[in-house]
């Protein structure tokens, strides 16, 4: 068995804020990642799928297919952008990078048959660096 | 317990199946298909698996770990067109796969005995691109 693994960064800005508590609470919370105007962070995301070989071309997974995936769900909507001002999801849920790895997994897995059609490669997993000290990893099978 | 060497050697290759045609090899492996070659700097990681020795409190010398992957993989890679010149890379293509299951060939009878097993081979092609290899058992769904 293969896993192939391709490393995708993007530069995007985020605030910590959960609307259900209150100022100081947040405040206490999150601390400098609560400071009101916002933060980037250069990401790193891994992206792993697995599956067999294909005869012909000696490789597990197409990565000119996966990064052409990736590039559309991820790296262009997400480059550089304000992720509570420009992603829906990240309007009902704060933006940590734990709910990144999920909506970024969401959208891999709901696009994946189509860009992989023939059944392999699978999703395996998502990893995150939000910055290299702090590192987040979400298994495909780990939601809807 | 997994414990994981690290080594790097540098190699030129060339990504292209002789039974397609130019226009779907390009398709397929891009500039990799460019019949000049080109190289990379590959780190190969090689994970074994098992439990430390009661005597010397070791799943196996990493010292002789690194022997094997230098006299099994570095002396005939380093440094080489895999293509010419490091078989089976004269009739597979040299993906990160095909090489990430070679040196697992090459190394898994030199490093499982009873107490341990290689785990994993992971190959770096770039630090944007890495493949793991666990073997030959089927993929589970």
């Amino acid at each position: 068995m293969f896993r192939v693994t391709r490393r995708y960064e993007f530069a995007a800005s985020h605030r910590l804020d959960a609307p259900q508590l209150g100022a100081e609470e947040n405040r206490r919370l999150y601390g400098k990642c609560n400071h009101p105007y916002g933060h980037g962070h250069n990401y790193v995301v891994e992206v792993s799928a697995r599956g067999p070989l294909d005869a012909a071309t000696g490789r597990a997974v197409d990565t000119a297919l996966l990064d052409d995936l990736v590039a559309r769900q991820v790296l262009v909507p997400f480059g550089h952008c304000n992720l509570n001002e420009e992603i829906d999801s990240f309007k009902r849920v704060v933006p940590t990078s734990e709910n990144l790895a999920v909506e970024i997994c969401r959208r891999l897995k709901a696009n994946w048959s189509a860009a992989f059609p023939g059944g392999w490669p699978k999703l395996e997993k998502i990893r995150i660096a939000e910055t290299a000290r702090n590192i987040f990893e979400i298994r495909a099978d780990e939601i809807e | 317990m997994v414990i994981t060497r690290k080594v790097e050697f540098s190699a030129s290759h060339i990504c292209r199946n002789p039974q397609l045609s130019e226009e779907e090899n390009r398709r397929l492996f891009g500039p990799s298909a460019n019949p000049h070659g080109h190289g990379h700097n590959y780190v190969v990681e090689v994970s074994l698996a098992g439990d430390p020795d009661p005597v010397t409190g070791m799943v196996l010398d990493l010292k002789e770990l690194k022997e094997i992957l230098t006299r099994e993989v570095l002396e005939p890679y380093d440094h080489r067109f895999l293509n010419y010149e490091v078989p089976p890379f004269d009739r597979v293509v040299p993906t990160t796969e095909n090489i990430a299951r070679d040196i697992w060939r090459r190394i898994e009878p030199r490093v499982s005995d009873g107490r341990r097993r290689l785990h994993a081979v992971r190959v770096y092609e770039t630090a944007d691109l890495y493949v793991d290899y666990f073997g030959e058992e089927p993929c589970s769904a």
